[in-house]
């Protein structure tokens, strides 16, 4: 009998580790247009101490070790591209503490979006996290550690700003604190210790992001999404630029897409505003509507597209049925927000090429500081032409990124290498030290920010 | 090996895998689909099911007895059906189905499935007690077999021969008595509904078991039909009319809360109890009736209803469909969708957890025993409610 089978059974036991040919199948394979990669063993761990067995396991063995949240980067993240243990931390799905005052709650990494919406909506309905556009169960430690943003990216930022410590098992199998939380105190901020956290946007190949404690807002009685929309691209920047300045809206997200065939070549901006009462409302749609885009309806090139939209859940999976096909990807970037019209129209030609109806999406990161702007391609999984065209032209708009001066978001090997062919050389040669420094046995998620130099 | 044959090889890889189909309606928690909920691995949620089915139809992965059990653990609650934002979602357990249809094709089942349907084949039951038996839940009550009544009480394999099921047969036989309804049932003629032979994809065996109860309902002059079970309600509605079996069906709950409005039941003594009702699958989701069971017991004096966090079409599965109340694969952890329900339950502060199944109410009573959660919480049918 295989001996790391043998020991992972030990450790989650025998209903959470598995060998066979049905597991390995299932998390060989990405919602994406990814090849597959098998893993030779899945396991399901229950808590930090069983990472760390699991790691130490790895460590003796050579065997190496891929974390799991959700699985929905669809960029094939979390494939074990060489092998080794799939680790699905959505088992690690408790919500550990809850600081009402100081706003902040301590999840373990494998919880949903979902569960941790449902439990605030419920026990706490003032209070709310960044929830990002993914499906909700998309995990909180899968999202933060590819630097996911959400539906309160305007003001806030990433969802990897607005961590306030963490617990991750280290590559070697130490299991340490970052934050307030390591000094015995509570884990309310990450801030003013030395700034030793090297494990956001690694894809879990630094370590595995076990506990966290994220920031939570306010969250308002009155909730409400309002459509505004041009014709000419060429606006988005500035509007944008003009809305984050009064900063009364909670989400701002510039949208367009070929389908349905009314959407296509006109942008929306999707506002999302809140308040508790109907007078701060009213305030902040006088603001946003009548100050910044009055003036745009009264020379003729905007209109309001709808008003006072209940704010719903994104459903993105809706997106890959498009031709009833069951697949979609996408490339998304941190861009300038003034990339907005080059963006689109360079997106749209790239769709046109490969046969794809297009679909783009700004969603404003602070005070315009940058979007995280996304073309998307839908595909027919069971046609391996569609397949084809869609990686071809998620390629492509990776190098688009670049060109157009942006950065890839959780880029896939593919991007990563992109980035890297392009890094300045004493920052790769860092990341090099920082990853044979923390992973000396080159366990955790191997072909992932690889630096080969 | 590819299987051709396979009825949805034309939408299966629409899945996406999103996940929406892990959550209750009000997204509490990713373990709302039993088979998820018991073993946490993604090959077991609804998504990793139909990405196994179809790699197995296109010949990318080989039957074993482990995909087999993967496929046989879908409980059929259409928790799936419910939260999946696509529009083939309506499909999902039917495509569970029929990769079902496919293995009995095959005659590749896991012993627990084939011992399952072998018993209805030979015997009418699952169980593998004689048909003989089959009346026996009757002895010592006033119920009579049927003969032009206006009802026909079909019981069902667990309260014919489930001791504790039966239990609550007898006390739906007795109210039903009560309150004037005129019916009788079919004692050792009875034979299995069907219903969780179609679940698990024989196909053949169904059309068997549904010809020869239309044959007998209908030579015994059948037209209303009463089930203790809504799996046979689900049966008797829903594939019966596809061969030829029309009849006028009920769930009991609809009957007593018609009963109970029409004051036939009024004499019912007083329960002092704080409850909360458990929906199941076969009459909530398949069904869309949450009301009936929660009328009825709004109508009892005495009693305080409180609700589960996950309820109506939110509601947990006890685990128990699809055959599994047999096949048991759900079974033997804490993680048990039955065992997470009955903590559940125990949550509300109920002193009753009340069901209107007679699978929900094996389930759950192992399930409240197995938590030791039995000095505080007493799991009964609602029919046993109203009979005390």
């Amino acid at each position: 009998m295989d001996a790391v089978y043998q020991a992972l059974v030990k450790i989650v036991g025998e209903d959470y580790a598995s060998n066979r040919p049905e597991e390995l199948f299932t998390y060989s394979k990405d919602l994406g247009t990814s090849e597959p990669k098998f893993p030779d063993y899945v396991a399901a761990p229950k808590t930090a101490e069983e990472v760390q067995k699991i790691i130490l396991l790895a460590n003796k063995k050579k065997v190496p070790v891929v974390p799991l949240g959700g699985g929905m980067s669809l960029a094939g993240l979390a494939l074990p591209l060489q092998g080794g243990i799939a680790l699905d931390l959505k088992r690690m799905d408790q919500i550990i503490e809850l600081n009402e005052k100081a706003r902040y709650v301590v999840v373990e990494a494998g919880i949903s979006n979902g569960k941790l919406t449902a439990y605030l909506h419920k026990h706490y309905p003032h209070l709310m996290h960044s929830e990002p556009g993914a499906p909700p169960a998309a995990t909180i430690g899968g999202n933060i550690a590819i630097h996911g943003q959400g539906d309160m990216a305007h003001p806030y930022g990433f969802n990897s700003d607005m961590v306030n410590g963490m617990e991750v098992v280290l590559p070697t199998g130490e299991i340490c604190k970052f934050g307030s939380c390591s000094i015995g105190s509570g884990w309310y901020t990450l801030h003013p210790l030395p700034d030793i956290g090297l494990f956001l946007g690694w894809n879990g190949s630094t370590g595995i992001i076990t506990k966290i404690s994220l920031r939570l807002f306010p969250c308002k009685k009155i909730r409400e999404m309002d459509l505004f929309v041009v014709e000419d691209e060429g606006l988005i920047p500035d509007l944008l630029y003009e809305l984050t300045h009064v900063g009364m809206a909670e989400d701002l997200i510039a949208f367009t897409s070929a389908i349905p065939p009314f959407m296509d070549g006109v942008h929306h901006i999707s506002m999302n505003i809140t308040g508790d009462t109907e007078e701060e409302m009213e305030f902040k749609r006088h603001l946003l509507l009548d100050g910044k885009l009055a003036r745009y309806i009264q020379d003729g090139t905007g209109g309001i597209g709808a008003v006072s939209q209940d704010i719903q859940r994104p459903q993105i999976s809706k997106s890959a049925d498009w031709k009833k096909g069951g697949g979609f990807e996408y490339v998304g970037s941190i861009m300038p927000v003034t990339a907005y019209p080059e963006c689109y129209r360079r997106g749209a030609e790239i769709s046109t090429r490969h046969n794809i109806p297009y679909t783009v999406l700004g969603r404003v990161i602070g005070s315009a500081h940058a979007m995280m702007f996304s073309w998307s391609y839908a595909f027919n999984r069971a046609d391996p032409e569609t397949v084809r065209h869609a990686r071809e032209a998620l390629h492509e708009t990776d190098s688009l990124v670049l060109e157009l001066g942006g950065t890839i978001w959780k880029p896939a090997v593919f991007g990563q290498k992109l980035m890297m062919d392009r890094m300045d050389s004493n920052t790769l040669q860092m990341m090099k030290k920082v990853k044979n420094l923390l992973d000396p046995n080159g366990i955790m998620n191997p072909g992932n920010w690889e630096v080969n130099e | 090996m590819t299987r051709t044959a396979y009825k949805y090889n034309d939408i299966i890889h629409r899945c996406f895998r999103c996940g929406y189909c892990k959550f209750p309606t009000n997204w509490d928690d990713v373990n709302n689909c039993p088979a998820y909920a018991r073993f946490r691995l993604e090959s077991y949620s609804a998504g990793g099911r139909l990405w196994l089915i179809r790699a197995w139809v296109n010949g990318e992965l080989e039957w074993t007895e482990h995909l087999a059990k993967i496929v046989y653990a879908c409980a059929a609650c259409k928790n799936c059906v419910e939260k999946c934002p696509l529009s083939f979602s309506d499909e999902i357990v039917n495509m569970v189905i029929a990769a079902k249809n496919e293995m009995v094709e095959l005659g590749l089942l896991p012993a627990p499935v084939k011992s399952f349907l072998k018993n209805i084949q030979l015997h009418g039951n699952p169980y593998g007690i004689s048909a003989k038996k089959r009346s026996q839940w009757m002895e010592g009550t006033r119920v009579e077999t049927y003969s032009n009544q206006e009802f026909l009480y079909y019981v069902g394999c667990e309260g014919s021969y489930d001791t504790r099921a039966q239990q609550a047969a007898r006390a739906l036989g007795e109210l039903l008595l009560k309150a004037g309804v005129s019916f009788g049932v079919l004692g050792k003629k009875e034979i299995t509904d069907g219903n969780e032979v179609g679940m698990m994809g024989e196909d053949g065996l169904l059309e068997w078991v549904v010809e020869k109860n239309i044959k007998q309902f209908k030579e015994l002059g059948v037209k209303k039909i009463i089930t203790l079970s809504p799996h046979s309600y689900n049966a008797f509605k829903s594939i019966y009319p596809k061969f030829d079996g029309k009849f006028e069906v009920f769930h009991y709950t609809q009957i007593l809360s018609d009963l109970m409005k029409k004051r036939k039941l009024s004499d019912l003594k007083e329960i002092q109890k704080k409850v909360t009702f458990h929906d199941p699958c076969f009459l909530g989701r398949w069904n869309k009736d949450y009301d009936s069971p929660r009328n009825v017991l709004k109508s009892l004096k005495g009693i305080t209803l409180v609700e589960m966090e996950r309820n109506k079409k939110g509601a947990l599965c006890c685990g128990g469909g699809g055959g599994n109340f047999y096949t048991d694969i759900l079974g033997g952890s804490e993680d048990s969708p039955a065992r997470i329900r009955a903590r559940e339950a125990a949550d509300t502060g109920a002193e009753i957890l009340a069901v209107a199944c007679p699978n929900c109410l094996t389930m759950l009573e192992d399930a409240v025993k197995a938590e030791r959660l039995d000095d505080k919480l007493i799991v009964q049918d609602i029919s046993e409610i109203l009979a005390i």
